[in-house]
């Protein structure tokens, strides 16, 4: 099967393009670095099957930032027979630099002119047909929202599959080509995992890695040669990005005419509000706040009860099936306790999940998430923290894992740890329903602005920390901000809903599989020994709770079945209320989960319970992350263990300052 | 027309891209998202925080840092 790879700067439209091509369920987000990992699709086309490969937005070929690694080697190692590279019709000149990157790689190269009506929409005039030939590339005019021009990119690409390129080479100049020359006969007769044209740039350029690849594969006698050629480095590496702009503007010169002075657009005017000097931050609180009034308002007045009922009357009947055909009393138990009461639990605060990331969606595809990050890049600064630190920490809002691996756009190694190493405190979509239950039990009345607190403290929380580690751990200068702050646009409705529904699913995804399996496992501990009444202390389970439980009694909940689901926690944070469901409530008592927290929590521990599931050690799926992101066991268990530590003091502080205070 | 740094532009005034200071690994930053030699911008942004420039209607903002090491002739 061959494989057609997309590449392109971020905010061209490439993950649009390539959902509209295979009909996935990638989501779009309009600010950069969604694409965090590279994403497969399969598309048919004239009864051939393809594979289509997304790769990460970047705006060059370097090895400054991992998302370029991964684009570049993908493109030379993975062998794609195929590159198109998407750029945004409107900025064709910056996104051509990516292109020059591509034309010294030697690969097929498609240009997909995406956003064409944009295009037309600002005056701007291309002629398509010369800037092929400047190029010696392909060209196509797409408008991927609108699923415009696809057939005809496709059936260009595919034809293109049996044709071999006759690219336009950039000129070096004179300098530089004697340079390279040299350097090429330097490399004769060694072989590499990369052309040797490519090689050659790149070691004039001073691609460390390159530099590294080149040492590993050739022989000690060329080796001292390298030395040379990587002080030569520092005298050529701009003149060869300038020669690459020159051969840009050649190519544009008759090929695109833009109107000389453009009026001020919505863009702009939004802009002027949104990131003014005092207004931006209280605006972007004020747009928080808003989203989670909104999400507890609709998700749980208006559809909370709807999911609840149904869970409730289903496991009801299917107990009362259960007895009319004289089910085991052992299988009864597991499915009214621990799959209704456990699983079922975490279901009926699907609603709620939905609408928050309703909402998120339509502020990713916006593009103000962008805005939010500018906004708060000044209180970032001053805490050591690097602006972008912001975008991973609020992608960490719906999950951590891809909060983590949002990290990749900080091409600084030390605002990329601590933005790894404070993600686990913003609080992420699976620990939505622990606070739900607590706050229907306790404070009915203040959901919203219980909610939206604990989400800010876990960003302050973040703040603090990562003022902390910068001044110890991880000293040094934060590197600059630069950030493309991309243009509005109208979210797509099947855009957002592909996001709500992308996440919908993996958390039901999660629920039939992890939870369902951690559930399982402590529905077996709860009925052991044999012979034992199940969910009781004397059960193993409740054996496990009772000997954490003395490290929670400082913070006012050391009870056995709140240190067995903190515990479960661990694995999957949506466990924690099955736990509870499963060891308070069940089904077949008709007691409701709510109902038997007010017998055991006050609001006091709820608060401090609340406060340790906002600030504890992150799940295993986010641990397995860092990780595989940080290249290092020590420093996942380093953020297992601080967390845990972070959660319970805190606990205890609010517990404890609460109790003096009469609460 | 006189050349002066980046940070001197005022809102809505132009300039053209002179020279860069920076040292080469910001220059090869700013050169990826589009700011090289005789790149014309426009200020759009420049009271606290980053500023924020607009080439050919593209906003890009940049850190003060940086952005006082580029030098434009306006």
């Amino acid at each position: 099967m061959s494989t057609i790879a997309l590449v392109g700067n971020p905010n061209s439209g490439k993950t649009t393009l390539f959902n509209a091509l295979t009909g996935s369920n990638q989501h779009v987000g309009n600010w950069p670095g969604v694409t965090v990992e590279k994403k497969e699709g399969k598309i048919k086309y004239k009864n051939k099957e393809y594979n289509v490969v997304d790769l990460p937005g970047t705006y060059s070929l370097g090895a400054y930032s991992e998302d370029e690694v991964v684009a570049r080697d993908f493109i030379l190692k993975g062998n794609p027979d195929v590159v198109i590279n998407v750029v945004d019709a409107t900025n064709i000149e910056r996104n051509l630099y990516l292109t020059t990157q591509l034309l010294e790689m030697g690969t097929k190269v498609i240009l997909a002119l995406n956003m064409m009506d944009e295009a037309l929409a600002k005056d701007i005039q291309i002629d398509l047909e010369n800037l092929s030939k400047n190029l010696g590339i392909p060209v196509v005019a797409t408008v991927a929202s609108k699923r415009q021009g696809l057939d005809d990119l496709l059936t260009e690409a595919i034809a293109y599959l049996d044709k071999s390129p006759s690219l336009n080479s950039i000129n070096y100049g004179e300098n530089i080509g004697k340079e390279l020359n040299n350097i090429k006969n330097l490399l004769n007769g060694s072989t590499f995992d990369y052309p040797t044209d490519w090689i050659t740039i790149k070691l004039l350029e001073g691609d460390k890695e390159v530099i590294k690849h080149v040492r590993e594969k050739t022989s000690p006698n060329t080796k001292d040669k390298l030395v040379n050629i990587e002080e030569l480095s520092s005298i050529y590496e701009l003149e060869i990005i300038d020669k690459r702009y020159d051969f840009i503007g050649d190519v544009v010169k008759n090929s695109i005419v833009r109107p000389k002075e453009s009026k001020e657009s919505l863009t702009d005017k939004i802009d002027k509000i949104v990131t003014h000097k005092i207004w931006g931050l209280p605006i972007f609180a004020l747009v928080m706040f808003a989203v989670f009034q909104l999400t507890f308002a609709i998700g749980e007045e208006v559809f909370g009860g709807l999911v609840a009922d149904f869970i409730e009357g289903l496991g009801e009947r299917i107990f009362i099936l259960l007895e009319s055909i004289g089910a085991p009393d052992l299988l009864t138990s597991f499915i009214v306790e621990g799959i209704f009461g456990g699983v079922g639990a975490v279901f009926e605060f699907i609603p709620l999940i939905v609408v928050l990331y309703f909402f998120i969606g339509i502020l990713e595809d916006t593009g103000y998430m962008a805005r939010a990050a500018y906004v708060m890049d000044g209180i970032m600064r001053k805490l050591g923290l690097h602006g972008k630190t912001f975008i991973s920490m609020i992608v960490g809002f719906g999950c951590n894992v891809p909060g983590v691996m949002a990290t990749r756009t900080l091409d600084n190694k030390k605002d990329r740890m601590i933005a790894i190493l404070i993600n686990p405190f913003m609080s992420c979509g699976a620990r939505l329903p622990i606070y739900l239950v607590f706050i229907a039990a306790f404070f009915p009345n203040h959901g919203g602005l219980i909610l939206f607190g604990l989400y800010a403290l876990g960003v302050i929380m973040a703040l603090i920390v990562g003022k902390l580690f910068s001044k110890t751990l991880f000293k040094g200068e934060s590197s600059d901000f630069i950030m493309e702050l991309p243009p509005y646009r109208l979210p797509s409705f099947r855009s957002v809903m592909r996001n709500m529904w992308d996440k919908v699913w993996d958390f039901l995804h999660r629920a039939g599989t992890m939870i369902f399996v951690v559930v399982s496992l402590l529905w077996i501990l709860s009925i052991l020994p044999y012979g034992v009444e199940p969910y009781s202390q004397e059960s193993i389970l409740g054996r496990i709770g009772t000997l954490i439980a003395p490290i929670f009694a400082p913070a006012g909940f050391g009870t056995w079945q709140a240190s067995v689901s903190l515990f479960a926690g661990i694995a999957a944070k949506e466990a924690v209320v099955a736990i509870l469901g499963m060891v308070y409530a069940g089904v077949s008592e008709g007691t409701e989960l709510v109902a038997a927290l007010q017998q055991v929590f006050t609001p006091l521990t709820a608060m401090s319970f609340m406060i340790m599931v906002l600030f504890y050690t992150p799940c295993a799926a986010t641990l397995a992350t860092v990780k595989k992101e940080m290249n290092s066991t020590k420093w996942a268990v380093f953020m297992a263990l601080y967390t845990f530590f972070i959660g319970w003091i805190s606990a205890v502080l609010v517990y404890q300052i609460g109790t003096l205070l009469g609460f | 027309m006189k050349n002066v740094a980046l940070t001197n532009l005022k809102p809505e005034e132009v300039g053209t891209i002179k020279e860069f200071t920076n040292g080469c690994g910001a220059r090869r930053r700013l050169c990826e998202l589009g700011l090289n030699k005789g790149t014309e911008i426009k200020m759009i942004k420049n009271d606290i925080g980053p500023i924020i420039l607009s080439i050919s209607g593209h906003k890009l903002a940049i850190g003060k840092g940086l952005a006082s090491k580029i030098i434009v002739e306006k």
